[in-house]
């Protein structure tokens, strides 16, 4: 008897295999750039935070000192880091909700192919391409107790003007006015491009099928866009928790620590008591929080779905 | 169920003219079928009906109401979409119930309603499906199970099969045509698919530019096409046109030079003057002839096999090129000169205008 033996190739002799091989190494190549800048800017200072953070690091000089997990525990004592974690949840659970509403509302009202709401589209986009040190001043001039605008207005009416950035329950809300004013436009312009991938045709469907404008809205409108707002708010949240600049410039976090955000407490902590280790684990906490409240929203979203 | 009354309808966009005065009568339980190339204007009416377009003069009546300033919602007219346009988040029992529920029709009437177009319409299977779960053909039954639950007086189509494949298309032109036999209600359907409106539509009404070029039964429109657009337009293969001269007319026949060795003898139902006209021969009427007869000859360019009929392209010289069909298979081949026989009777002449002479019954 003879048996015939055919030669399998092997799995790297065989043409697709290596075409396959050749064509990952080729992604990978592509791939590179941004993996070598996603990698030293990002992973590893991820890793080295955390590293810092289980030291008694100082900004300058030399010292440091492996503590373990004693930083952390430092933080749970540390009254004026629950104050700034309570500050800034405020202020994201005040900015990120009306962010998302009033940008809906803009994008709506502009949402037509006229001159006027292109124009109009523009002015809302605009005030995005300020820098943060424009937007307060030109805040500060409208919130300002004595000579700003509203104060003018209020003395106008025969009111007593009010010093927002200095009163205990203004100041927070006005920081909230002043991102929602410089922060709308991006938003906006996300619901917008979200708004124009819905079919003209839905919406001629719904005219015949005696849609009102609320039902058009909540039953054609919302249901097309729900990608868009999840995405909305995911940004926002994520941004919001980074507040800053406005606290620093408006408020300088007062008063009475009522404004003194959890970043601006955190660079206060790293860059002027130079304590980069209780620094870098309060970062690393608010990393923690922004990515179970992002995760929260997502799973909230899917579930809808 | 309706009448539908157009009267010197114009539309407007800004220095674009769409429309051109349409006037137009729509029988009631009518099927009618309004078909022309691209940007004839044909979409624009429909819409202009539905109340999605803006009248720019002229006036719409709805069995006897004058609709021009009406809203859409409440001219009683139900619209198929070219693209379904089903609400992608409902399932399709709540894509049909959604005008019902928003007039306030209690829940059970709504499922009474929506059961009774799932059970015409065959997709009681699909009501819990959502539009990205249904093939072409089901999302267009979806389609128009949400217009048949509104009960309107008027159903509008707005190219409803043109994205579907060639099968399913042949399938639901059936289907549509069953449903206007067993609910009889008007029905305006738009298509650029001459086949469509031959099969489906108790009238055609063909336009081109705007205009309204000519409007009647379907095989009326075949037979006494008004001028050259209409002649070409119906009809698959078209009709063909040859260059000819009329050197006289006796006794109710033109005789029409074609360059063959013999005229062509038409039968007119007018006096018409000596001079060039277009001969309109449909391939249908041209035939092979034996070797030395027949009026043309040429030399055959491409042959389609059809199975039940063969189309030949024929060149016969200076570029001009005839189709003729022949019954079942045909024997010629490709190169072969031929000669084809036409069937006076059956050519319709086209004066320099492009109007038909009219014809008389031979």
């Amino acid at each position: 008897m003879t048996i015939t033996t055919t030669a399998t190739p092997t799995l790297a002799e065989h043409p697709s295999v290596v075409t396959g091989r050749s064509s990952a190494w080729t992604a990978y190549l592509f791939l590179a750039p941004f993996l070598l800048v996603y990698l030293i800017f990002l992973v590893y200072p991820l890793f080295k935070g955390f590293w810092i953070s289980l030291h008694d690091w100082e900004l300058v000089g030399g010292y440091r000192e492996y503590i373990g997990f004693l930083n952390y525990e430092d933080l749970w004592y540390d009254p004026l880091f629950w104050r700034t974690v309570r500050n800034t949840l405020t202020f994201v659970a005040l900015t990120v909700p009306a962010m998302t509403v009033l940008a809906l509302a803009l994008a709506l009202g502009v949402n037509r192919h006229t001159r006027t709401h292109g124009v109009l589209r523009g002015i809302f986009f605009a005030s995005s391409v300020f820098s943060v040190s424009v937007v307060t001043l030109v805040w500060q001039m409208v919130l300002n107790g004595d000579r700003g605008l509203i104060a003018h207005f209020l003395r106008s009416l025969g009111m007593a003007p009010v010093d927002f950035l200095g009163h205990s329950f203004w100041a927070m809300p006005s920081l909230v006015v002043t991102t929602l004013w410089w922060a709308v436009g991006l938003p906006m312009a996300l619901f917008l491009a979200g708004l124009q991938q819905i079919p003209g045709e839905l919406y001629e469907a719904a005219e015949l099928d005696n849609a009102s404008r609320w039902t058009v809205l909540t039953k054609i409108t919302l249901p097309a866009i729900r990608r868009t707002v999840m995405l909305v708010v995911v940004l926002q949240i994520v941004l919001q928790f980074q507040v800053f600049g406005q606290a620093l410039l408006m408020t300088q976090g007062g008063p009475g620590d009522r404004t003194r955000t959890l970043v601006q407490y955190i660079y206060h902590t790293a860059f002027r008591d130079w304590q980069v280790g209780y620094a870098s684990a309060m970062a690393l906490l608010l990393f923690a929080l922004m990515f179970l409240a992002s995760m929260l929203q997502l799973y909230i979203g899917r579930r809808e779905d | 169920m309706a009448t539908v009354v157009l009267t010197d309808l114009t539309k407007r966009y800004g220095a674009f003219q769409a429309l051109h005065g349409a006037s137009l009568r729509i029988e009631d339980g009518e099927f009618i079928v309004f078909v022309g190339p691209s940007g004839c204007g044909k979409s624009t009416l429909l819409r202009m009906i539905a109340g999605l377009e803006s009248i720019t003069s002229g006036e719409i009546r709805i069995d006897g109401e004058r609709v021009n300033e009406t809203l859409a919602r409440h001219r009683g007219v139900s619209m198929v979409f070219q693209n379904y346009a089903l609400y992608p988040h409902m399932t399709a029992a709540e894509n049909m119930g959604f005008g019902l529920s928003n007039i306030g029709t209690p829940k059970a009437e709504i499922e009474t309603r929506v059961g009774e177009a799932a059970r015409i319409l065959r997709i009681e299977p699909l009501l819990k499906r959502k539009p990205h779960e249904l093939s072409g053909g089901q999302r267009q039954r979806v389609a128009i199970g949400r217009a048949i639950v509104r009960k309107p007086k008027v159903f509008l189509f707005d190219e409803p099969l043109s994205n579907l494949d060639a099968a399913l298309r042949v399938q639901m032109r059936a289907e549509l045509a069953r449903l206007h036999q067993s609910i009889g209600a008007t029905m305006i359907y738009v298509t650029h698919d001459q086949v469509e409106a031959m099969t489906m539509a108790d009238r055609i009404v063909i336009m081109r530019e705007g205009h309204i070029e000519q409007v009647g039964a379907p095989l009326d429109l075949y037979r006494n096409p008004r001028n050259l657009f209409v002649a070409g337009f119906l009809g698959s293969p078209k009709m063909n046109f040859l260059d000819g001269r009329v050197k006289e007319v006796s006794a109710g026949r033109a005789m029409v030079d074609i360059g063959a060795a013999t005229p062509l003898a038409v039968p007119v139902g007018r006096a018409i003057e000596p001079g060039p006209v277009t001969v309109g021969i449909r391939p249908e009427h041209l035939r092979l002839a034996p070797n030395g007869s027949g009026e043309l000859a040429g030399r055959v360019d491409v042959v389609e096999q059809l199975g039940n009929s063969t189309l030949l392209y024929i060149d016969l010289g200076g570029q001009t090129q005839v189709v003729a069909e022949e019954g079942g298979e045909c024997p010629a081949r490709l190169g072969e000169t031929v000669r084809l026989a036409v069937a006076p009777a059956a050519a319709h002449l086209f004066d320099a205008r492009g109007e038909a002479v009219a014809r008389s019954v031979s």
